[in-house]
């Protein structure tokens, strides 16, 4: 041993050193770690990272004006947007020749929706023109100036060419400005004007009822949990199923149970109304609003609460309170200053959880949110689905993972994310 | 050598099967008793015929997005899709619908009329291929109204003769039409007056003064439901809907056809099919897209065929054997006071208005 160790490098037992063997030998262990987890990998990386990237590289892309219009964009770098004058015929004829190719491939329209997203009316402008435009001839029948503002006045505004000049870089920052009610102008960032003003306030309402439905779920589902970790396995299992099974049933069969519980011609007011508690003119409100969303929400969550809560109290040994009691402390004391400190890790996991699919969720709100208690997810919907504003869904996406992002840091520096336990 | 012949044999029948015997086209839809109409009027006919299998799909809500994300990822696999008029204007415009001539690709009607003067102004895209007229207008719980039933589209805004809760749709388009009407804007105006930032605060001035009796709809199923419940005492829906809680469901509800607003919808065909699948889809619009079948759909639903040679043919409900043409919106006595959706004006101010509006409900 003392041989080896005082003439050079172990040797294993072929003659290589010990420790490249040894290297080697755990390179090939990990390979196989590897290959027994790459389906997974694979599978997350096609199925979630690389979707999810390319969808929020949506919200700065913007190669759809310079694509589109290639050389109207090089002629309007000369322009001065600010002079208040028209650009030149070269703008005018490089117009003509992009629009010409566009109309062929059938891009203006599509050029059209984006920017009416800036500018009202720009649709319409695209789409109409596209049909005079077509029987142009960009070599010869210039000059076009005259001609283009003859098939649409628009075209003799400053505004158009500027809206066109605003959004031709291939990258922009105008569909974040526009998630948090700003937008982007020849002058630079400006605010909305006050009556589109709304994603902020959505943001806001978003995380301050995920709160309220967060701190909901705890109150309720603590006892909940503590009854089913308290009591014996076989009637506990029972009423586990009692907790399991709306987690079974259809989120919307839930969420349309509520409306039918909470109408005002509903079940609950009309018990109210039969026991003479409430007047039959003044039947409460509790659905199409901040509550009904709440109620709903909170229900279907709870599930998400209890379990992790209920697998971590399973955990804390009945004798610690026993042993706090035989000491002398009041079952409150031993229940506050022993028990409760256990469960606290349950209570992180179960927050952490029910916050974080708040945040999110949008078919409840929808459902049984009326107006003032729906989340910003309904519009990042919308904006998918009905106004194909991808860029700005993109950028109020984003926006959103990175709020949670930052809660979870500092989660985890105010609770500490090793304090989280599943069980 | 006579077991590779075997095996390349084998192989090509392979391959070459299952795209001989493709007779299968995906149809997507709206789903419910409009999908059941269509597939009573136009599918069960056509499989007949043809031998082709349909696999209905209720996305039409989500068309164009759908659409859009195959489009990109370049794989289409629907042949042929429903939409609102205003929907494939919109997929005309993004190029991810193929364009029709109305001519050579669709049957004129039985008296030689060509289809594009049979559809006349209903064309109202390149794309598009109009299937029905549907409106969009109010119904009334008759019990609940008290003694003067509502014949004009103001009721909607006299919370005094008419207490009790309102449900309209979760956006701007027809609200604010109806809001200008009812602030005494003349029909011819109010999309010269929507066009104005004045005019949009006007139409929003007069919607909040209701604002807390309405409860907003997002599906069309909603209504219904709220009338029959008598959670509210009117609401905005599309016709078809009322016609089935008062003559299917026998609810004590009534329509208020007053400044109905018209709508159409009807098929696309997503660009980017192979040539095999295109002649497909076009071969089933040239069948179900002729002047009986579109007569035939009112059989099962109440409306109107979007051909004018067709609306003679209307007949009877199947299965309740009432006559079908009182409850079409295209009804003289019905159409007395309407509207036609502004295609042109909605694709223009829809963002802006939208946000403005959006902005006004969270208020």
């Amino acid at each position: 041993m003392t041989d080896t160790t005082s003439d050079g490098p172990m040797l294993a037992a072929d003659g290589t050193p010990l420790k490249k063997s040894l290297a080697r030998a755990l390179r090939l262990q990990k390979m196989r770690a590897l290959m027994l987890i790459a389906p997974l990998l694979l599978f997350v990386l096609f199925s979630f990272i690389i979707p999810i990237f390319s969808m929020l590289s949506r919200s700065v892309e913007n190669n759809i004006v310079a694509d589109t219009l290639p050389l109207t964009v090089v002629e309007l770098q000369a322009w001065d947007a600010d002079s208040g004058d028209l650009p030149d015929e070269p703008v005018y004829a490089a117009f003509v020749a992009d629009m010409v190719k566009a109309i062929e491939a059938k891009q203006h329209t599509r050029l059209g929706t984006r920017l009416n997203y800036e500018q009202t009316g720009m649709s319409s402008l695209f789409r109409k023109s596209g049909r005079k435009i077509k029987r142009m001839d960009p070599a010869t029948d210039g000059p076009f100036k005259e001609a283009l503002i003859d098939v649409d006045k628009k075209w003799g505004d400053v505004d158009t060419w500027r809206v066109i000049k605003t959004h031709s870089p291939r990258y922009t920052n105008g569909y974040f400005l526009n998630a948090v009610d700003m937008r982007r102008t020849p002058e630079g960032a400006q605010a909305q004007p006050e009556d589109k003003q709304i994603l902020v306030k959505l943001f806001g309402r978003t995380l301050i009822m995920s709160l309220i439905i967060t701190g909901s779920c705890i109150l309720l589902g603590y006892p909940v949990a503590w009854i089913l970790a308290n009591l014996p396995m076989r009637t506990a299992n029972v009423l586990m199923i009692l907790v399991l099974l709306p987690f079974w049933t259809s989120l919307l069969v839930r969420t349309s149970a509520w409306k039918v519980m909470l109408q005002q011609q509903g079940v609950i007011n009309e018990v109210l109304v039969w026991l003479g508690m409430v007047a039959d003119d003044a039947r409460l409100v509790m659905i199409n609003n901040q509550t009904g969303t709440i109620i709903a929400m909170t229900h279907i969550l709870l599930p998400f609460m209890i379990l992790p809560m209920y697998s971590v109290m399973q955990t804390i040994n009945p004798s610690y309170l026993r042993a706090a009691k035989s000491m002398g402390a009041t079952n409150w004391t031993a229940f506050w200053r022993v028990y409760f400190p256990l469960s606290i890790p349950g209570i992180g996991a179960g927050s952490i959880l029910v916050f974080i699919l708040a945040i999110g969720y949008y078919i409840t709100p929808e459902i049984v949110g009326g107006t003032k208690g729906v989340f910003i997810s309904n519009r990042i919907a919308y904006h998918i689905s009905s106004s194909l504003n991808w860029g700005l869904a993109a950028a109020l996406g984003t926006i959103l993972l990175a709020v949670v992002l930052i809660l979870y840091w500092a989660y985890d520096k105010i609770v500490g994310i090793d304090n989280v336990k599943l069980g | 050598m006579k077991f590779t012949k075997l095996t390349a044999l084998a192989v090509t029948t392979a391959l070459v099967a299952p795209a001989a015997f493709a007779q299968e086209m995906t149809i997507v839809s709206w789903g419910g008793a409009y999908t059941k109409s269509q597939k009573n009027a136009y599918h069960d006919p056509y499989s007949e015929k043809t031998g082709v299998t349909i696999i209905n799909d209720d996305s039409s809500n989500e068309a164009v997005a759908k659409l859009r994300a195959m489009n990109e990822a370049g794989n289409v696999t629907w042949d042929v899709v429903d939409v609102v008029a205003s929907d494939a204007i919109r997929l005309c415009d993004e190029g991810l619908a193929m364009e029709i001539d109305p001519d050579t690709m669709l049957a004129p009607a039985p008296d030689g009329t060509s289809a594009a003067d049979d559809f006349g102004d209903l064309l109202v895209s390149d794309c598009f291929i109009p299937q029905i007229v549907y409106s969009t207008t109010f119904g009334y719980r008759t019990d609940l109204v008290g003694d003067t039933a509502p014949t004009s589209v103001c009721a909607v805004f006299d919370t005094e003769a008419y207490p009790g809760k309102r449900s309209l749709e979760k956006r701007p388009i027809n609200n604010m039409e109806w809001a200008l009407i009812c602030d005494g804007v003349a029909k011819d105006d109010v999309y010269d007056v929507l066009a104005t930032p004045e005019g949009q605060d006007q139409a929003l001035a007069k919607l909040d003064t209701i604002k807390d009796d309405v409860i907003w709809w997002s599906a069309g199923a909603d209504t219904p439901q709220l009338l029959a419940d008598g959670e509210v005492i009117m609401g905005s829906t599309y016709n078809g809907r009322l016609f089935s809680v008062i003559e299917e469901q026998k609810q004590p509800v009534a329509m208020l056809w007053d400044a109905q607003v018209f709508d159409l919808d009807g098929w696309i065909i997503p660009a980017g099919l192979s040539d095999e699948r295109k002649k497909q889809a076009l071969d089933y619009i040239y069948f179900a897209t002729d002047t009986q079948r579109l007569a035939d759909q009112a059989k099962w639903i109440s409306y109107g065929p979007a051909r004018a040679s067709s609306a003679p043919l209307v007949g009877q409900h199947a299965d309740l054997g009432i006559d079908m043409a009182p409850h079409m919106p295209t009804d003289p006595e019905n159409a007395k006071n309407t509207f036609l959706y502004n295609y042109e004006f909605w694709a223009d101010y829809r963002d802006d208005i939208d946000a403005k509006f959006q902005a006004w409900l969270a208020k």
